[in-house]
């Protein structure tokens, strides 16, 4: 035997040998400093999310009427709502509805969207079918069906969530879709038909792996909109009622007293900027550590 | 720089003019980063006026980075010279300003490469292509520009001028786009024109006529040509002289005759030693009577008319009728578009045949569901052409060969152990099965496609081109395996190729296809030895290399051995 294992990877003519695992490993020297300073701030965030009770003074819904509209002071940091509520504890908790918006929302829609989109880009009437649906509920804008949903259904986060995540579903079908198109393509796809493999395990085994790479940057981006879309939601008094503090239902209440108490709307417009632009900015990290074509081999 | 050779005309050395067109010495090329690898150690070599020198080697030996380096093409991110000199016409090119590099590469040194249509333009048609290459580094006028590209086009011998000039690359075949940029490397008249694989992606006849081509143009330009490839046939046909390559070093030099005579180095031996014939090898007596295999009147048309869509639709193969026994080898050979892979893909069910009838082991599988089939999937298993496509790169080896078993409801245990005592067969390791595929070269992959194919043992194999993007040294290895499990196994191969050594190599019977009809179909070695139909005869012709005897150094016996003029100027049918 001229050829062994061993040798494959060594000698001053032997290709590059290129890793080509589950998952592209993502270099800790390869990340930018936007990245690290992004990942600090998403940290900080999702902690004030997970030690909101511990970490914040008041309870973030009781009133008091003697303490209304308060100023920034050692007691009420960020101050006080029209209500007398702690701005700061409010916030603390609003962390925690948006970020369970946003986990939420990239979680179902990556969940539904990745069968549907398996199952379209294989078979083609269903594709036909499927993807009509998809244009359908991409053509109406997404805050507006939101709307219409909370609106029949009653306002909970519950709600809201799932009002958030359906118009999300359509762009992870569309991606999981095209990515699938190409890759059946592979002759290892048509091996697999070969040697008898069915269809459901076609879909998981040689697919689907395919997908996880853009379905990560997706998410990130599906997060973020969700953030954002609950936000304005709760802003526009469409969202999640003020018993369950929202940076948008904060911002919407304090958008009246807002030339007398900036502030209001100050800090969780703050804290919902950072967190979307942390998400994106990894997001961005992601999909160029995650590119296909980076990872391409150059040709002899 | 010596001097400023700015006005175009050579700069002349004391004694005259340059003795060699290109010289390149100890040139060292290594990859950047942390731990540099060396790809080039080392390289030397020259081409002399109006000289073709071959470079050959297998994949990764280096042969396209010397080209590229020459040009001042290396790819800065990933490569760097690290010594060594490269002198066109006496003039270095290593430490010429990126503005003199692209006066050279237009007026002294051109290049053409293997795929024409990632190196033109598609938005542009040909006409404006060639005028931006001499608007770029000529003084001529517009009617003389426009009259240097019809000469050039003409010189190619392209037809249809004035058609051509309007067309866009995507209306040309792949033949005419080479020669289009063959115009365009040569429309400056460079001393030096570096070709890199440049008929590899070409059918065999285009490819007879390009090079026929380019040693015209060169014996009326006086050019020098350093040409790429691996094919030992082409070497053969045009080379003056040979520098065979190696892991980024040269093994041997030398005039061709010497070098296809005496090779001295082992290395050289085994390359033209592991060139399969052109002279199919002697029959091998059935061993069964068997029909694993018979197709009549076997029709794939695409794009059919429907209610939606009017027109004829394309026919792909059309009334194909193949037959197919036990322990035996039935080559399919053609050009490309000829229906080949069509025919292959019918039978394994990749594709659904819109007519006619395909028998496996006497049962009909041509119009039979996807749920009907299962039991006969097992039956035939077909091998790719290429093996870093055709295996999961996401699956370990062992995972990829137990799947078809597993399938068909074998313990998994068993399965590996099964799987293990293939890649044994098929010349591997057995503690190969945990590795990933990235972790094998190119012909290792291709038997452990082998090894999957034959887990479910197929009465069938069909290979469909598997050893073409192999390295020739790599493809006798496979050939040979392939040859030893059907002799050891009993499986009947249908085998799918474009080379005719190959066919002539593997096959007992052969049908040649041409634009989707079988066109001849017999005994390989009667319709190799002696076609009866003129298109196997010009397929023969148009071999590389076809009187040349690689694996024992001689000329064929039987046939005159033509001197490189007359291969050249044969007249074309």
């Amino acid at each position: 035997m001229a050829e062994h294992p061993s040798t494959a990877a060594t000698g001053p003519g032997a290709k590059p040998v290129v890793r080509r695992n589950f998952l592209p490993r993502i270099g800790v020297r390869g990340l930018g400093l936007a990245a690290w300073i992004a990942a600090f701030a998403l940290a900080l965030v999702v902690l004030m999310a997970l030690f909101a009770p511990l970490l914040s003074p008041y309870d973030p819904i009781a009133m008091n009427p003697m303490e209304r509209l308060a100023d920034w002071s050692l007691a009420h940091p960020f101050g006080t709502d029209a209500y007398g509520r702690d701005v700061f504890s409010r916030t603390l908790y609003g962390a925690r509805t948006s970020l369970i918006v946003g986990l939420g929302a990239a979680l179902v829609a990556v969940l539904i969207g990745l069968p549907l989109g398996l199952l379209s880009g294989f078979f083609r009437t269903l594709d036909a079918i499927l993807m009509r649906i998809m244009d359908g509920l991409m053509a109406i804008p997404a805050i507006l069906l939101a709307i219409a949903i909370v609106a029949l259904v009653g306002s909970s986060l519950w709600t809201v969530l799932v009002a958030i995540t359906i118009p999300e579903i359509p762009r992870v079908v569309r991606l999981v879709r095209s990515v699938v198109l190409s890759a059946r393509e592979e002759p290892y796809v048509e091996a697999a038909i070969t040697v008898g493999s069915s269809l459901p395990k076609i879909m998981w085994k040689h697919l689907a792996p395919n997908t996880v790479a853009p379905l990560i940057v997706q998410a990130t981006y599906v997060c973020a909109s969700a953030i954002l879309t609950e936000a304005i939601l709760s802003f526009l008094g469409a969202g999640i009622g003020t018993e369950t503090p929202s940076w948008g239902n904060i911002m919407s209440e304090g958008r009246i007293y807002f030339q007398l108490k900036p502030s209001l709307i100050f800090w969780p417009g703050l804290f919902l900027s950072i967190t979307i632009l942390a998400i994106n900015i990894l997001g961005d990290t992601a999909r160029d550590a995650l590119d296909p074509k980076l990872g391409k081999r150059r040709q002899d | 720089m010596a001097g400023d050779t700015r006005n175009g005309t050579p700069q002349a050395a004391p004694d005259g003019a340059p003795a060699h067109t290109l010289v390149i010495s100890d040139l060292v090329v290594e990859t950047r980063g942390r731990e540099p690898r060396r790809i080039l150690d080392g390289v030397s070599l020259h081409v002399a006026p109006g000289e073709t020198v071959c470079l050959v080697g297998e994949s990764g030996s280096g042969k396209s980075v010397s080209s590229l380096a020459t040009m001042g093409l290396l790819p800065k991110d990933a490569l760097t010279v690290r010594s060594g000199v490269i002198e066109v016409e006496g003039e270095d090119v290593l430490s010429a300003s990126p503005k003199r590099l692209r006066q050279l590469r237009a007026t002294r040194m051109s290049m053409i490469f293997q795929e024409p249509m990632t190196a033109l333009n598609p938005v542009l048609s040909i006409e404006k292509q060639l005028d931006e290459v001499l608007d770029a580094h000529s003084a001529a006028t517009g009617t003389e520009r426009r009259k240097r590209i019809r000469d050039i086009l003409e010189l190619v011998r392209l037809p249809d001028i004035e058609r051509m000039c309007r067309s866009f690359p995507h209306q040309l075949s792949g033949g005419q786009r080479q020669r289009v940029m063959i115009a365009m490397a040569l429309i400056l008249e460079p001393k030096l024109l570096i070709a890199d694989e440049p008929t590899t992606a070409l059918d065999v006849t285009t490819q007879k006529a390009i090079l026929e081509l380019v040693a015209d143009i060169q014996k009326r330009l006086g050019t020098s040509v350093l040409f790429i490839t691996h094919d030992m046939g082409v070497v053969a046909d045009i080379a003056d002289r040979v520098y065979v390559m190696r892991h980024g070093r040269i093994v041997e030099d030398g005039p061709i005759g010497s070098i296809l005579r005496e090779p001295k180095k082992d290395y050289t031996r085994d390359l033209l030693a592991s060139v399969p014939a052109l002279s199919p090898r002697p029959a091998r007596p059935a061993t069964s009577a068997e029909i694993v295999l018979q197709t009549s009147q076997l029709t794939m048309v695409y794009g059919r008319p429907s209610f939606f869509r009017k027109g004829e639709g394309t026919v792909a193969a059309k009334d194909i009728d193949l037959v197919l026994k036990r322990g035996r080898t039935l080559g399919i050979v053609g050009e490309s578009g000829s229906g080949k892979s069509t025919v292959a893909r019918c039978v394994m069910r990749l594709l659904d045949p819109t007519g006619g009838s395909i028998r496996l082991r006497n049962r009909e599988i041509a119009d039979v569901s996807r749920r009907a089939l299962r039991p006969h999937r097992k039956r035939m298993q077909m091998i790719f052409q290429d093996p870093n496509r055709s295996l999961n790169p996401r699956l370990t080896v062992g995972e990829s060969i137990i799947e078809g078993p597993i399938n068909y409801g074998v313990d998994p245990d068993s399965a590996r152990n099964k799987a293990r005592s293939l890649l044994e067969t098929v010349g591997l390791p057995a503690d190969a099965i945990d590795r990933h595929p990235h972790q094998f070269s190119g012909g290792q992959r291709q038997r452990i496609a082998i090894a999957r194919a034959l887990a479910l043992e197929p009465d069938l194999l069909v290979a469909d081109e598997a050893v073409s993007a192999l390295d020739v040294s790599v493809q006798a290895q496979v050939l040979d395996l392939l040859d030893d499990l059907q002799a050891r196994l009993g499986v009947a191969l249908l085998f799918i190729t474009h080379d005719l050594r190959v066919a002539a190599q593997i096959c007992d019977e052969v049908a040649v296809m041409q634009k989707g009809r079988i066109v001849e179909c017999g005994p390989t070695g009667e319709v190799l030895g002696n076609p009866a139909e003129a298109y196997t005869r010009q397929l023969i012709d148009a071999a590389p290399g076809r009187f040349w005897d690689f694996p024992n150094f001689r000329p064929l016996a039987g046939a005159h051995e033509p001197s490189r003029q007359d291969v050249m100027v044969e007249p074309a049918r």
